[in-house]
């Protein structure tokens, strides 16, 4: 163009006309586009802030759990499984490979792979064959694997320490969440493990995803083959407190029906034997979680890391336990926390209400419930008084080791300086580049990898190029919400990443239809959390609503939503899918509610607050109600389950009276012969969208 | 009066924020340069790629970081939500080419040719969503309804 001949008006007018066509069409493009990012961003916001709510409501009820499992997850000392060695034998290591093969028969129908002791290349492919065809290790394979790994694994420092040296790449890989085909993946693109090819796994092998077992199987394998190049590192959810609410234990207890038991209880010891950290070429520190203000790499390198069985159980303190000692009861002190508690139970940061250093008191708080829980389940005729046992102090770990180690398999690193306690959480903290920088100066080093956070790309840089997240569970909340990745380390100590996503639809989806899975995974999650905390919401809607139209601003509704529900989210730009608004641009609250029910009504009598309760912790009970069930039959007396229901509501702060649990429970005998099939109950309560094309899950 | 209009604008900078905080993953009131394009679009602007330049212009620092900064963004932001007019683009096309759809090869040499033109990338992702792989041709306005539901 530009040429002056004689071009006649028409065409230069349509010329103009298409440059205007197109522009306008890039214009909507581009907006359109935009748009879809925002919804992908704010998707796995919606994922990462229920997800990170969750653990720390975990945290909180950590000392109920430990109660609950002190008292129902050990095997009777009468055990039904005459073949299978008993608990106590298993967790001294008094029994040898040999003994377990005598102990426990493998079937000449069983066709998966047979292993040798020492396992050799063979078997790990073998493993992996079979692993690859859905075929499940024989118990007996299973138990000596895990009996060898203690063995190996005790023989190892807290602090396992590396070298690049002979030109050696190290490949680190972050959480793998039992996502077998990410791990599967990783071996396909950088190769198995050997002495040429050395890897270190930066935890969170377990939980979430359906083949924790497997996962765990093939990293341990590798680990005994190659015991100097395959390096383990414990991840939070190394923790039989966490498997139990997370998934583990519940795929164990499926895959392994008559020796499950057994297999969680040596896996309690193999885990609490595994290293906290690596160090690579005295350079590199890669932990799982982060650091805090007062870690002690020194320290953490001495401490006797198998007395931390489990992070979520806070050590007894000295004091508490001398004074039940003295007076044979459970100190009577009132609990602070759930005097803070309103009906429906809305956790708050323990350590915010209180003035004492923030370390001390969150322990504080958990060891006061836990007397509290104690002396009201013994009244209630639950417990008898002989199963509390008294702590054997050498067996305890102290309250500082504890704590360092919380922090390092915890925390969460933050652009703003300074080290604060991780409300996201609940437990270890945030900490910033100053954090990282004085313990970088301290022991020398030039760089940290960690895990912990799922990041949408696989993997983040953070701290000016000092920190590095690096997480391997590619799909980890939907399929398409993120990719995988893993870390080169040459010689020199500069990192290279890889980034892989599983897939496995045939047919390829676009960007929009890939997003929208995502999105209406994420709101599904956040509307069940909505519906949860429905009677909470509604009163602080009507509250705020002076006018008693049933509407309110954006602005007020906004923020009862985030203080209600204890989420930061952006709830302006997500409000067109949560609730509708008036043509004054007002939002009609109560149409939050539309549209969401449970899956099978509950009788009118049962008043709704509880059945927001039983939404809410339906995860959790169902833990619960599992460990009630002895013989694994789906089903617990009425008796039971009315006093394991009044036990919780008592820890959770939540009053209730006899007669609703009654009710309730009378409401789902649904045959009424005095049993409760809790699944059934369960289901019932699982929260469901008008617009949910199949009943889920 | 006046106390609706600061209201309004309570509210327009509020949205403004918090389509900020989605893509400052860092938490530290910034975003990288490049997003600052999905951010103003998200918050229902039409801008051209030079109107986005001259944006930028206004709200980047005197010397460049590749950072923008939330207190700078937000009166410009403010400004441009409170006069905006978007494109109809319903009404325009409905007006012109009759055949109701147009070819792969015209599409694409449009778009990469004509106005602001694509990236590859860009022509890809719209290929994606818009192309009929059997027949090759696009039924715009087909892809039309599915831009503007979004806008819903």
């Amino acid at each position: 163009m530009g040429c002056k001949t004689s071009v006649p008006d028409s065409a230069v007018k349509k010329s103009e006309r298409v440059l205007k066509a197109a522009v306008l069409i890039q214009r909507w493009y581009r907006v359109t586009m935009a748009r879809i990012e925002m919804r992908r961003r704010y998707s796995l916001n919606i994922f990462q802030s229920i997800e990170y709510a969750d653990e720390q409501a975990q945290l909180q009820l950590s000392s109920f759990f430990a109660f609950m499992l002190d008292h129902f997850s050990r095997l009777d000392a009468d055990s039904r499984f005459f073949e299978s060695p008993s608990v106590s034998q298993v967790t001294d290591s008094s029994l040898s490979l040999t003994e377990l093969e005598k102990r426990i028969e493998v079937p000449d129908s069983y066709y998966g792979p047979r292993l040798k002791f020492p396992l050799t290349p063979a078997d790990a492919s073998a493993l992996l064959d079979a692993f690859k065809n859905e075929e499940l290790l024989h118990a007996r394979y299973v138990l000596q694997l895990l009996h060898e790994t203690r063995r190996v694994l005790k023989e190892m420092p807290n602090i396992t320490h590396l070298s690049t040296s002979y030109s050696k790449e190290i490949t680190v890989c972050g959480d793998l969440h039992g996502k077998l085909d990410d791990l599967l993946l990783i071996f396909y693109k950088n190769g198995l493990p050997s002495e040429k090819n050395p890897y270190v796994f930066n935890g969170d092998f377990v939980d979430r995803g359906d083949n924790s077992v497997e996962i765990l199987i093939i990293l341990f394998a590798f680990l005994l083959i190659y015991p100097n190049d395959l390096h383990l590192n414990r991840g939070n959810h190394e923790d039989y407190v966490m498997n139990v609410r997370y998934g583990f234990t519940r795929e164990v207890l499926r895959k392994y029906k008559v020796h499950g038991k057994i297999i969680l209880c040596l896996l309690e010891d193999v885990f609490s034997w595994l290293p906290l950290a690596t160090v690579v070429d005295s350079k590199v520190l890669i932990l799982h979680g982060g650091i805090s203000d007062t870690t002690d790499l020194d320290f953490l390198n001495l401490i006797e890391r198998n007395k931390l069985r489990s992070l979520m159980r806070p050590p007894k303190s000295v004091t508490d336990i001398k004074d039940q000692i003295k007076e044979k009861v459970p100190s009577t002190t009132p609990n602070k926390y759930s005097a803070h508690q309103n009906i429906s139970g809305k956790r708050r940061d323990i350590s915010s209400s209180r003035s004492s250093p923030r370390r001390e008191s969150t322990s504080y708080a958990i060891a006061e419930e836990y007397q509290r829980l104690v002396k009201d389940g013994m009244s209630s005729g639950l417990l008898s008084a002989t199963s509390v046992s008294d702590p054997d102090w050498s067996t305890e770990p102290t309250q500082k080791e504890w704590q360092q180690t919380l922090d390092i398999l915890w925390s969460d690193p933050r652009s703003q300086r300074g080290c604060v306690p991780n409300k996201g959480r609940g437990g270890g903290c945030y900490f910033g580049p100053d954090i990282t920088a004085k313990l970088f100066e301290r022991y020398n080093l030039k760089m940290l990898i960690r895990s912990h956070e799922c990041k949408q790309d696989g993997y983040e840089v953070g701290h000016g190029g000092k920190v590095i997240t690096i997480f391997s569970a590619s799909n980890y909340y939907e399929a398409g919400s993120n990719r995988g990745a893993y870390i080169k380390l040459n010689p020199d100590l500069s990192p290279r990443f890889i980034q892989y996503q599983v897939s496995k639809n045939t047919c390829r989806q676009n960007l929009q239809e890939r997003v929208s899975t995502v999105e209406w995974s994420a709101l599904k999650a956040l509307r069940e959390k909505i519906y949860a905390h429905k009677t909470e919401l509604t009163e602080a809607f009507i509250n705020k609503d002076r006018t008693g139209t049933g509407k309110l601003s954006v602005s007020d509704w906004a923020e009862v939503m985030e203080s209600v529900l204890c989420l930061e989210l952006p709830w302006r730009t997500l409000r067109p899918q949560l609730a509708w608004s008036s043509p004054d641009g007002c939002i009609e609250y109560m149409t939050c509610f539309h549209n969401l029910k449970i899956g099978k009504p509950v009788e009118e009598q049962v008043q709704p607050a509880l059945v927001e309760t039983v939404c809410r912790f339906r995860k959790d009970l169902e833990m619960i109600f599992n460990f009630i069930d002895k013989d694994h039959s789906g089903l617990i007396s009425l008796d039971e389950f009315h006093q394991t229901w009044r036990l919780f509501c008592v820890h959770m702060g939540i009053q209730i009276d006899n007669e609703t649990i009654d009710k309730l429970a009378n409401s789902i005998d649904y045959n009424k012969d005095g049993n409760i099939d809790f699944n059934e109950f369960l289901e019932a309560f699982h929260v469901v969208h008008r617009l949910d094309k199949k009943a889920d899950e | 009066m006046f106390l609706f209009a600061d209201r309004v604008e309570a509210e327009i900078e509020k949205k403004v924020i918090e389509a900020f905080e989605v893509f400052d993953h860092e938490c530290n009131k910034t975003v990288d340069v490049r997003e600052i394009g999905s951010i103003v679009r998200s918050l229902g602007c039409y801008p051209t790629e030079a109107e986005l330049q001259e944006l930028l212009a206004e709200i980047e620092e005197e010397e460049p970081t590749g950072y923008i900064h939330l207190e700078k963004f937000i009166p410009v932001m403010r400004k441009v939500l409170l006069e905006r007019r978007g494109p109809i683009l319903k009404e325009y096309i409905n007006n012109e080419n009759k055949c109701g759809y147009l070819t792969k090869e015209q599409l694409v040499k449009y778009m990469t040719e004509e106005g602001e033109p694509f990236t590859q990338e860009e022509m890809e992702d719209m290929l994606s969503a818009a192309l009929d792989p059997e027949t090759n041709i696009i039924r715009y306005k087909d892809y039309i309804t599915l831009m503007i539901a979004d806008d819903a």
